[in-house]
């Protein structure tokens, strides 16, 4: 039955997958001009220019590029970018960590600060500072985070400097990392220095991505945690001489998730999705950032491996989420 | 003294004060079996949930006092308040379907008073837990201890609720309307599984009902409530010899026989409800609404 | 039954306030994109390079008639914030309706015809979901080129599905209610029962969703202007002057600052008279 479902969730996965590549690939062969004669200097003669579009497959018809390019992913090419000469696989998995750590220090704050919204605002409930949460609630939910980066800028890189809100690291830092992972490495290798600085690069933009996830889940976790409270059990529980506190976190909590777990599973891809124009905002040196780059440039191959591999995320999270449900939910798991 | 002594009690809600219980009060000795009785809406289900402080918010206490075991619980703080009622009593809830945490096991469900909140040891209160569960008949007990609410029936669940108020051997259990919700057939096992463990542990018993029948059998005394006020207080041998007020007597005759159920089925007479409406309302204007 | 009791009154006040401070900033802001000749105190696209960077009327060296200081080319940021507002309440209405027009039907169609017609928008909706919104918009406006038709196209491109889903999911909540079935007993077609029965029961949803979405198409005009590919630079757009406060916002805070207010309220003003409208529609309160 699990295992059924399972397989079913793959099939359409790959099913989606195989879109989108379909449409990035037509899509981006429609653009005008050759993006190669760009790449060759001035002076370049025509057969410079027919070599170099024959060296990229560019000269074939649509749907051979299609194989071609399906037949190399297969052997795990992804093609070379246009601009750097590089294999796109390598740019794009060097830069993946860069945007994994903003989205995954991102989750965390939304989780912590909408987690902590919704609880505060379940204790007061009945209270005047539990309208002013929602309230606020309202506003970050209104309010993109593209809007949110700009806002913070300004609050702390212009009127209050505390934070960077540039890069992704100061430049002038000697850097001993061997992988991707600034942030986890630093922390694994004791450098709390590098560690700190790192995090002061991320906090803005981080936050700027956590705000509206924030929001959704500070509301639909209130919401879900204000039907629990109503129930048989939570009544039973205070009757055995349990607080508030408790009641909240230990009977209503756990129950209260679960319906709010599978709405922040979609919106945790918007926030992933929201990485590259925050990235821009903030120069921040992850894949967002390249992407942007790499449209601007017309690098077509590079383009083509970053959509896909923020496809690849996205249904991953969304895969992740389904069967995160299925475990968290001891009916789905027996039944 | 009565173990616990509801004196004056009123309750309404709170935007619009419409009262709710009007000026209640009723003793309850130490193991006796005290049925509250009235239709739906009557208020017999809120003096349950005064004096186990779990009113609904929108309901406050506008005055009165409840004495548990010596104390009145209306003059403690909060957190001491919930303290000594979760030491002294328990509740056994009405639906069983929605009475217990689905996304936890049975076990924790019903150990969790005795380790948090009396300060016993784990493995002591576990085998509590399991000595009950067998004691409400429950087969194979410690794998019950391991399973989720949803594994089991309905008539189960009851049976550990059950289980679970008697766990830290209450002086005082509030039983709301407990076979309300499960089939006819499973109704009468419950019934006397509640007035068996009753009896065996001596806990004094709160038992809300609307059903007389069932008060004849497990109660030894009665108060019946019409529109949050007392009608009559007596022992169940007096009240069935010989109901003292009018509406009672319109309700046993409401009531059908366990020897003639099928028999006739006397509404409420309309000039008792008017008679009873005038009442209240003469109470009300009394007391300014 | 216990939060019966907050007065159900005030909070019919409170969305009244609400809906009329968003209707009026967007009130507002028509007008002033209307009358903008008139209303701009100088002209947006003029440069002077003698009042580069003036700061706002407030503070120290500010110039007369340039009430919100000027940019690094001398031009008026108020003048451009106002001008600004044109192009942002174009593409709000323009692609805001073909967009909720276009996912609206196909999310009907799907959610009441069902079989392989929603199979089909079911499948291109997940493939959609699939793509990171902003580079897909980026990626478009990249290969159609710049223009406030290329904004639009995008917009439309890529947001139908948020109609889509909520319609298709409401149509199909509808369609198995009993009127329906009733409906075509009566002896209504399907088409009839879809566009007669189906689609007056789904309407306030589709409303509610066409003000967020104009919201939202604002921000994405933001978002391409600051990319640099909406339209030509020297037009005066909140994106474009945004990218340019970002850039010299150390020099000239005041270029970034009053297009994201105005950007802000904008969105804010969308978002809260589309939960203004849905509270209003809603019989019983959420």
């Amino acid at each position: 039955m699990f295992w059924q479902k399972l397989i079913a969730r793959i099939g359409t996965t790959a099913v989606t997958l195989i879109g989108v590549a379909v449409i990035v690939f037509v899509v981006i062969r429609v653009v005008p001009g050759n993006p190669v004669a760009m790449m060759l200097p001035p002076g370049a003669t025509e057969a410079d220019v027919a070599r170099l579009t024959a060296l990229y497959g560019l000269d074939k018809s649509i749907p051979a590029q299609f194989l071609i390019w399906v037949q190399g992913v297969l052997h795990g090419d992804f093609g070379t970018s246009i601009t750097t000469r590089q294999p796109v696989l390598d740019l794009v998995l060097g830069r993946l960590p860069a945007t994994l750590e903003l989205s995954i220090m991102a989750l965390v704050m939304a989780v912590a600060i909408g987690g902590t919204a919704a609880l505060t605002g379940t204790r007061l409930r009945g209270t005047k500072a539990e309208g002013a949460i929602d309230v606020a609630n309202g506003m970050a939910l209104s309010v993109p985070d593209f809007l949110w980066g700009l806002a913070l800028i300004l609050l702390f890189g212009v009127l209050m400097p505390v934070f960077h809100i540039s890069g992704r690291v100061t430049p002038s830092l000697e850097l001993p990392f061997t992988t991707g992972f600034y942030l986890f490495e630093s922390l694994f290798r004791l450098r709390f220095d590098l560690w700190a600085d790192i995090v002061s690069h991320m906090l803005m933009p981080a936050l700027a991505l956590a705000i509206p996830l924030a929001a959704i889940i500070g509301q639909l976790l209130k919401q879900s945690l204000k039907e629990t409270m109503h129930l048989d059990y939570v009544t039973l529980s205070r009757t055995k001489g349990y607080g508030e506190n408790h009641v909240i976190t230990r009977e209503a909590l756990p129950n209260a998730i679960l319906p709010t777990l599978t709405l922040v599973g979609v919106q945790f891809t918007f926030l992933i999705g929201g990485t590259v124009i925050v990235e821009r905002l903030f120069s921040y040196e992850g894949l967002g950032n390249m992407a942007i780059d790499a449209v601007i440039n017309r690098d077509l191959p590079l383009i083509q491996g970053i959509v896909i591999l923020f496809a690849v995320i996205f249904t991953a999270v969304n895969l992740v989420v389904d069967l995160l449900y299925t475990v968290l939910n001891p009916r789905l798991r027996h039944g | 003294m009565s173990f616990l002594s509801v004196k004056n009690l009123t309750l309404r809600l709170r935007d619009n004060r419409a009262p709710l219980l009007r000026d209640v009060s009723l003793e309850v000795s130490a193991g006796e079996v005290h049925g509250l009785v009235g239709e739906s809406g009557a208020g017999k289900s809120m003096i349950g949930k005064a004096v186990l402080g779990i009113l609904p918010r929108a309901v406050e206490i506008a005055g009165g006092e409840i004495w548990l075991d010596g104390v009145d619980l209306l003059a403690l703080p909060p957190a001491a308040r919930r303290k000594r009622v979760g030491g002294l009593a328990a509740l056994i809830p009405q639906d069983p379907l929605t009475a217990l945490n689905p996304s936890r096991r049975i076990g924790p469900q019903i150990t969790d008073r005795l380790v948090d909140i009396l300060g016993w040891k784990r493995a002591e209160a576990e085998a509590r837990a399991l000595d009950l569960l067998g004691e409400v008949q429950i087969n194979d007990p410690a794998r019950v201890m391991r399973q989720y609410p949803h594994e089991l029936s309905g008539g189960m669940r009851q049976r550990i609720l059950i289980a679970s108020a008697f766990a830290a051997e209450p002086k005082l259990i509030v039983a709301d309307e407990p076979t309300t919700a499960l089939d006819v057939t499973v109704q009468k096992q419950i019934l006397r599984l509640i007035a068996g463990m009753q009896a065996r542990h001596g806990t004094a018993l709160l038992f809300v009902t609307h059903d007389l029948g069932v008060v004849s059998k497990v109660c030894q005394s009665l108060s019946v409530l019409y529109a949050g006020r007392i009608l009559e207080q007596s022992t169940v041998r007096d009240f069935f010899a010989a109901p003292s007020h009018p509406y009672s007597a319109a309700l046993l005759g409401a009531t059908p026989k366990y020897t003639d159920p099928e028999g006739s089925l006397t509404p409420v007479p309309e000039a008792i409800i008017a008679r009873l409406r005038a009442e209240i309302a003469a109470y009300d204007e009394a007391h300014h609404g | 039954m216990a939060d019966l009791t907050d007065g159900r009154g005030a909070v019919k006040r409170r969305i009244g306030t609400r809906l009329w401070l968003a209707g009026g900033w967007l009130t507002l802001l028509l007008l002033a994109a209307v009358f903008a000749p008139l209303v701009a105190p100088q002209d947006p696209l003029a440069q002077d390079l003698f009042l580069t960077r003036l700061p706002p009327f407030w503070e120290k060296g500010a110039e007369a008639g340039y009430w919100l200081g000027t940019d690094s080319l001398g031009r008026d940021v108020l003048s451009r914030v106002i001008y600004g507002a044109r192009l942002a309440l174009v593409v709000a209405l323009v692609a805001g309706s073909i967009t909720c027009i276009i996912g609206s039907a196909l999310g009907l169609m799907a959610g009441f015809l069902r079989g392989w017609v929603d199979l089909v928008i079911s499948r291109l909706i997940d493939i959609w979901m699939a793509f990171p919104p902003v580079l897909f918009s980026i990626l478009l406006i990249a290969v159609i080129g710049p223009g406030l038709h290329s904004i639009i196209l995008a917009i439309v491109i890529i947001d139908w599905t948020r109609f889509a889903r909520v319609v298709r999911a409401e149509a199909m909540a509808q369609g198995a209610m009993d009127y329906v079935a009733s409906a075509q007993v009566a002896g209504r077609g399907r088409i009839g029962t879809m566009l007669r029965e189906i689609l007056p029961n789904v309407l306030p949803t589709i409303v509610v969703l066409l003000t967020l979405e104009m919201g939202i198409a604002v921000i994405v005009e933001a978002i391409l202007s600051f990319v640099n590919l909406s339209i030509s630079t020297d037009d005066p757009t909140w994106g474009g002057m945004i990218a340019e406060g970002r850039a010299s916002v150390y020099q000239a805070w005041w270029v970034l600052v009053f297009p994201l207010i105005t950007l802000f309220l904008t969105v804010l003003a969308f978002s809260q008279l589309g939960e203004g409208l849905k509270d209003r529609f809603d019989p019983v309160l959420r």
